[in-house]
């Protein structure tokens, strides 16, 4: 995807521009009354905004004080507004750009007759066939039906490589905006105008299907159960102050109120749901729904297939064991001259382990007149002829029963290390030579560097991770220790990778997966998470509920980590807003009664100059504190793989108990400015 | 402060300690329909009542059922109080002929009663007969105790269950409470209470002829003063044991006598007083067992006994330590503890308890929603009162009322899984279950409740002729008693600051109103989360489970109880009790 320089997030002066033009724009109501504390908080603006113009009508002395609470409490109310349009920010941009590819392209739609004729693309319904030739933009998604070709992918992954689509198999979608660059295909169009992937995705970024997610919604309850809670707290305090006889003014009270609901939490709450979305996007990873983004963080197992994420995917050549009365260096010479024709991965690995053990170059074999013997699934072997000489490699069983023919039988030893070589999870494959089994040579499937480290970080968070392969047991068993996952699948068929997410979900876990073939679809949709290859199929990418625009299984990984960092973000910042509430307590209340009783002075423990002061700087920090933790709650608080009581443990400390001790440390600075400034 | 008071209350806690675990185990035993010890004396009677009542004991309910059973048999408890007292006088076991009770004066004590906060805007011994002491509130003290702990059990099962629709069912929960729980040791206690010299009889009151005859001025209706001279004393009588029994084992509060457990009949010796205190506790300690060893985290059982342990230590050192510290202001008396004196203030307490097991009292009846009470809460120093009204607003959950502590411990559990929950990276969950927004939002209902009929009917109260009219001290004290009242109504506390007159039209009927919401409209919430849980799948706990066990958990638990259960009242606690104690330190006093 093309990011608008990433970094740059909370400098780019013209993103600042726009979001705060919009936080003037969100002061509707209607637009704010779906953010019940933000509300309430505008609720309270305008009431102190009419006390505060009919004083100055009536000229009431000391208009100053309602004045700048007055302006603090619309501030409160932009800063929110501000944090939730610089969230939106980026992803406007980014739409922006993606409109341009999404550009009216002409299309060539194919008639019934076989002719062609010119179509815009908004005109394309699903089902039409069209024609697209090199330079020409695909103009809808679909499925490439007849024909091979290179396609620029660029405007939708960012990647500027050039992929390749062909029909029939796993590699067949195309997107519409993308180019063609070589060949022509024949596309059956599968998606409607405005359904396609890249108007789903210009929603998303520009979050305009944007809706709560389920936590959302409850923690927005929580919050507006608070608001209430403390609205009752504030309007029945006036009885008791009239009681008392010292009665409170509008701006007082207003402003308690309001330093009392959880406006912390209540402006910057959608701002870390959009940043969320956006972290992910960042990282070419396109949710389709909120949901998808919370259950990434309560994933309990993670359905990883080996082959590409595990392990690299293609089995090198790692030892020789030669039979006895052969040295090994003539184990390794055949070996490699059977090889020396084999373009496949590992017959290219055959040939640089000779190289590097045994210092055997590559020769010219012309001289000999060689006859090389391709490998065909018949005979499973391969090999040249030369001099008079049949040198084979393959699989054990196939060179067995060449060798058995003319009866050689196979040494023991070397029967003994196929065993083990299959046990340790490798594939053994048999060199022989004029039938005679000179060795075996060891295949290994080379798990990929640092994944060990990443499944123990998992299973400190609490995750397992199961490894699905079509290997039998044995290899597979063998994988599974070296790369330290918590359990496997063999042998593993679509059917039975769907029997296992159902039983794990049976047992109360949500289950995350990646796939990219149409038979990975039922599963897909099955697991929780399912996370779809964009070079996948059509139907892997409407099955799952995120597509990840790389095609890099291992980003489940990254994935989870964002859905625990946008859980944790929240909390963390609930958790500081309520906290908080301690310090604006000792701040409000005794400047409120101070007056009425001198004695009540003593919980004044921050020692504030005069109550107008105090409940000023109360409502000053209260609105800058939203502004301040704008930076957190788009990046999010930092996640650690850690175990669960030590993320507690370490963020309840931070926002917990920081969360009652930074008010009282900023009321006192703000009082103090406010002091010097003789604002009050 | 004394090492005599301190080893008191230490003492008590730890024979607290000890019942908990095996008192919990037989409570769970009782409700999953396990075997006991008392099923041969109990089970045929439990059959009998079950064959007579038409009630299919092996048939479960949703929790909709659940509540609507409990509210009918509740309302029909109520009415039949009501009924009793309003027709008394001709009733039988009336020896002293006390009168039909007016309208609204039933009307609240048929509610108090029912609700469990035994709320008394009456004096006992001069307003009702033997028969409605003992099968009206009496009745009421078992079954509205039964109630509770059967909606305790409920919400556990709720917990428990996985993938169910059914929490159980109320009317066995209710039999096997009264037959298995309450009514057996209620038995053996009384006899206990007898043998220390609690009165047990249906005599009329005796009289004593007073050895030194006292001059009594009253001033009558239309301001002319009347002299009298008093000879003899009466000397009120009745089934006090039996009652006293039930009235602290199953939190209710209602003293036979209006000086409750100050009275020498309520409470004659430091052993009974003892014995009164463990058993206000018991249950409600025993049922934090109980929801562990239901759910199979015994250790989360644990962590929530000890949120409430650290809370109920603070509460009691403090009033402890205020009531022994004395009044500042009595600068020439000598107010130390000596072998001669108690010291302190000692103002509105019995001399045969004392500071420590008076501060001890006060702390425990108003942790537990009890509400009995050895010694006057509104003589009690500013912050030796408050101690009190706090423990109230706080919810009534540290050890609460019979099941009502525990359940109402519920939502700030849920409140503390949902706000700090998040902060593992996981959408909340508690013993498996996911919090969402629907038991949120019930949560917020419960808490919400209570707080509204608290401040709504005190604010009203404070600035309106029937409601400050009814005080007896002006300024800040005069707040508190207000606050007092409704907090103990809503908290189905019943302890009164004293001082107020409640036997108004006003506050009979808006007390009652706040008392039924403090209960009934609470607890239905509740119910709903406990249904909602039940449905719910359980996810295993891993590595990366929010820990509901250990004391990370309960320092969390105490927060969020002090934090949403308290702030919600400290700007009105700041103009009551804090304005007076600061007030008393710079020397004025109300």
């Amino acid at each position: 995807m093309p990011t608008p320089e990433k970094s740059k997030l909370l400098t780019d002066s013209h993103l600042i521009t726009v979001a705060i033009v919009d936080s003037f724009r969100k002061l509707s109501p209607r637009v704010l009354y779906k953010n019940p504390v933000m509300f309430v908080v505008e609720v309270g603006a305008v009431l102190t905004s009419i006390e505060w113009a009919y004083d100055l009508a009536h000229r009431v002395p000391g208009t100053g004080f309602g004045l700048q609470i007055t302006l603090w409490l619309w501030f409160t109310v932009l800063f929110a507004n501000f944090a939730e349009a610089m969230a939106e920010g980026r992803g406007k941009a980014q739409a922006e750009t993606l409109r341009k590819a999404k550009a009216e392209t002409p299309a060539r739609r194919l008639k019934r007759d076989g002719t062609t004729e010119e179509v815009a693309s908004t005109a394309l319904r699903s089902g039409d066939h069209v024609l697209v030739a090199a330079g020409e933009f695909i103009p809808g998604d679909g499925e490439v039906v007849q024909g091979v070709a290179s396609v620029d992918e660029s405007a939708i992954t960012g990647e500027s490589a050039p992929v390749i689509r062909e029909a029939g198999g796993d590699r067949s979608a195309v997107t519409g905006g993308t180019r063609v660059l070589s060949d022509e295909i024949k596309v059956l169009i599968t998606s409607n105008p405005g359904e396609t992937f890249l108007d789903r995705m210009i929603q998303l970024v520009e979050g305009a299907s944007r809706q709560k997610t389920p936590n959302e919604i409850a923690l927005n309850i929580l919050l507006a159960g608070l608001t209430i809670i403390f609205l009752l707290a504030v309007v029945t305090l006036q009885p008791y102050a009239i009681y008392s006889g010292a009665p409170q003014t509008l701006f007082v009270l207003v402003s308690l109120l309001v330093c009392l609901i959880p406006t912390t939490i209540g402006g910057l709450l959608s701002a870390i749901g959009i940043a969320g979305m956006d972290r992910l996007i960042q990282r070419n990873v396109l949710a389709m729904s909120g949901r998808a983004v919370e259950a990434a963080g309560d994933v309990d197992v993670l359905l990883l297939d080996k082959t590409g994420t595990i392990t690299l995917g293609n089995r090198q050549a790692t030892r020789f064991f030669a039979a006895s009365g052969v040295t090994d260096e003539d184990l390794a010479n055949a070996a490699q001259l059977a090889s020396l024709a084999d373009e496949t991965p590992e017959g290219r690995s055959i040939v640089v382990l000779a190289k590097q053990k045994y210092g055997l170059r590559g020769r010219e074999l012309s001289p000999h007149n060689p006859t090389f013997i391709p490998f065909t699934a018949q005979t499973r072997m391969s090999g040249v002829d030369l001099d008079g000489q049949e040198i084979r490699k393959g699989a054990a069983e196939a060179i067995e029963k060449y060798a058995g023919t003319h009866g050689q039988r196979v040494p023991k030893e070397i029967l003994e290390a196929v065993q083990a070589i299959s046990t340790s999870g490798g594939t053994p494959l048999l060199v022989a030579r004029n039938r005679k089994v000179l060795g075996a040579i060891q295949l290994e499937d080379v798990v990929k560097g640092g994944m060990r480290e990443r499944f123990e970080q998992l299973r400190a968070m609490g995750i397992r991770t199961m490894m699905i392969t079509g290997d039998n047991p044995l290899t597979a068993a063998a994988i599974a220790r070296q790369a330290g996952v918590d359990g496997f699948l063999a042998e593993a068929k679509p059917e039975d990778k769907m029997a296992l997410i159902k039983s794990e979900q049976m047992k109360g876990k949500l289950v995350a997966m990646t796939g990219d073939g149409t038979n990975d679809a039922p599963a897909l949709a099955q697991a929780d998470v399912g996370v779809a290859m964009n070079t996948g199929t059509q139907a892997a990418k409407e099955a799952g509920n995120m597509v990840d625009l790389d095609s890099n299984p291992t980003k489940l990984i990254e994935i989870v980590e964002i859905g625990k960092q946008l859980l944790i973000t929240r909390g963390a910042l609930t958790t500081f807003s309520v906290a908080n509430d301690v310090a604006k307590y000792f701040a409000i209340i005794p400047a409120m009664f101070a007056a009425a009783f001198p004695a009540l002075e003593i919980l004044n423990v921050m020692h504030l100059r005069t109550p107008q002061s105090a409940i000023l700087s109360a409502v000053i920090f209260n609105a800058l504190i939203i502004v301040a933790l704008i930076p957190l709650a788009l990046r999010g608080v930092r996640y650690r793989p850690v175990g669960a009581e030590a993320l507690l443990r370490r963020n309840l400390l931070i926002y917990g108990v920081g969360g009652v001790i930074a008010p009282f440390i900023g009321i006192k600075l703000i009082d103090m400015i406010v002091t010097y400034l003789h604002w009050a | 402060m004394t090492p005599n008071g301190w080893t008191q209350i230490i003492v008590f806690l730890f024979v607290i300690l000890v019942i908990t675990k095996p008192l919990g185990i037989y409570l769970a035993r009782v409700f999953e329909r396990e075997k006991t010890f008392l099923d041969p004396l109990a089970r045929p009677i439990e059959r009998l009542i079950y064959k007579l009542t038409g009630v299919d004991e092996a048939t479960e309910m949703r929790w909709t059922e659940y509540t609507v059973a409990m509210l009918l048999f509740s309302a029909a408890s109520m009415v039949l109080l009501y009924l009793i007292e309003r027709v008394q006088l001709w009733l039988p076991l009336n020896p002293q002929h006390f009168a039909n009770i007016a309208p609204d004066l039933a009307f609240n004590t048929a509610a108090s009663f029912t609700t469990n906060t035994n709320w008394q805007s009456y004096s006992g011994e001069s307003t009702m007969s033997y028969l409605t002491q003992m099968a009206g509130l009496a009745y009421h003290n078992f079954v509205s105790a039964a109630v509770g702990i059967a909606l305790a059990i409920a919400v556990i099962r709720g917990i428990a269950r996985r993938e169910r629709e059914t929490i159980g069912n109320f009317w066995v929960d209710l039999t096997r409470g009264l037959l298995w729980v309450l009514l057996p040791v209620c038995l053996v206690v009384a006899l206990v209470f007898v043998s220390q010299g609690m009165v047990q009889n249906l005599r009329p009151y005796d009289k004593a002829a007073l050895v030194e005859p006292q001059q009594v001025t009253t001033t009558g209706n239309d301001g002319k003063t009347t002299t009298q001279t008093v000879t003899d004393q009466v000397i009120a009588q009745g089934p006090v044991a039996s009652q006293e029994a039930i009235k602290m084992f199953g939190t209710n509060g209602g003293g036979f006598f209006n000086a409750n457990s100050a009275h020498p009949f309520e409470n004659p010796t430091p052993l009974t007083n003892f014995l009164q205190l463990l058993l206000i506790f018991a249950v409600p300690s025993a049922l934090t067992y109980t929801l562990g060893f239901m759910t199979g985290s015994r250790r989360h059982g644990w962590a929530v006994w000890m949120a409430m342990v650290v809370v109920f230590l603070a509460g009691v050192t403090v009033a402890y330590w205020s009531e022994a510290k004395g009044n500042p202001l009595l600068h020439g008396a000598d107010q130390r503890a000596t072998s001669m004196q108690p010291g302190g203030n000692m103002e509105g307490k019995e001399v045969r308890f004392g500071i420590a097991d008076s501060g001890l009292f006060a702390t425990v009846t108003t942790d537990a929603s009890c509400g009995a009470v050895n010694g006057v809460h509104d003589s009690y120093t500013p912050l030796g009162g408050l101690v009190p009204l706090v423990n109230i607003m706080l919810g009534e959950v540290i050890f609460g009322g019979v099941g009502a502590g525990l359940y109402g411990m519920f939502v700030f559990i849920i409140l503390a899984v949902f706000i700090a929950g998040l902060m593992v990276g996981r959408t909340p969950e508690y013993l498996g279950k996911k919090i969402e927004s629907y038991d949120i939002k019930m949560a917020m209902l419960a808490v919400l409740i209570v707080s509204m009929s608290i401040l709504i009917f005190s604010a009203i109260a404070s600035v309106e002729k029937f409601g400050t009219s009814s005080i007896s001290n002006p300024g800040p004290h005069g707040l508190s008693q207000i606050m007092y009242a409704y907090t103990s109504a809503a908290g189905n506390n019943g302890s009164a600051f004293a001082g107020l007159n409640t036997n108004t039209l006003w506050y009979n009927t808006s007390m009652a109103f706040v008392m039924l919401m403090g209960r009934f409209f609470m607890v239905i919430p509740i119910l709903a989360i406990a249904g909602s849980l039940a449905r719910k799948k359980i996810t295993p706990a891993s590595l990366g489970t929010f820990p509901v066990t250990g004391p990370l958990f309960t320092v969390l638990l105490v927060s969020t109880i002090i934090i949403v259960g308290a702030l919600t009242f400290f700007p009105a606690l700041s103009l009551g009790p804090i304005l007076e104690h600061l007030q008393m330190l710079a020397g004025k006093v109300y």
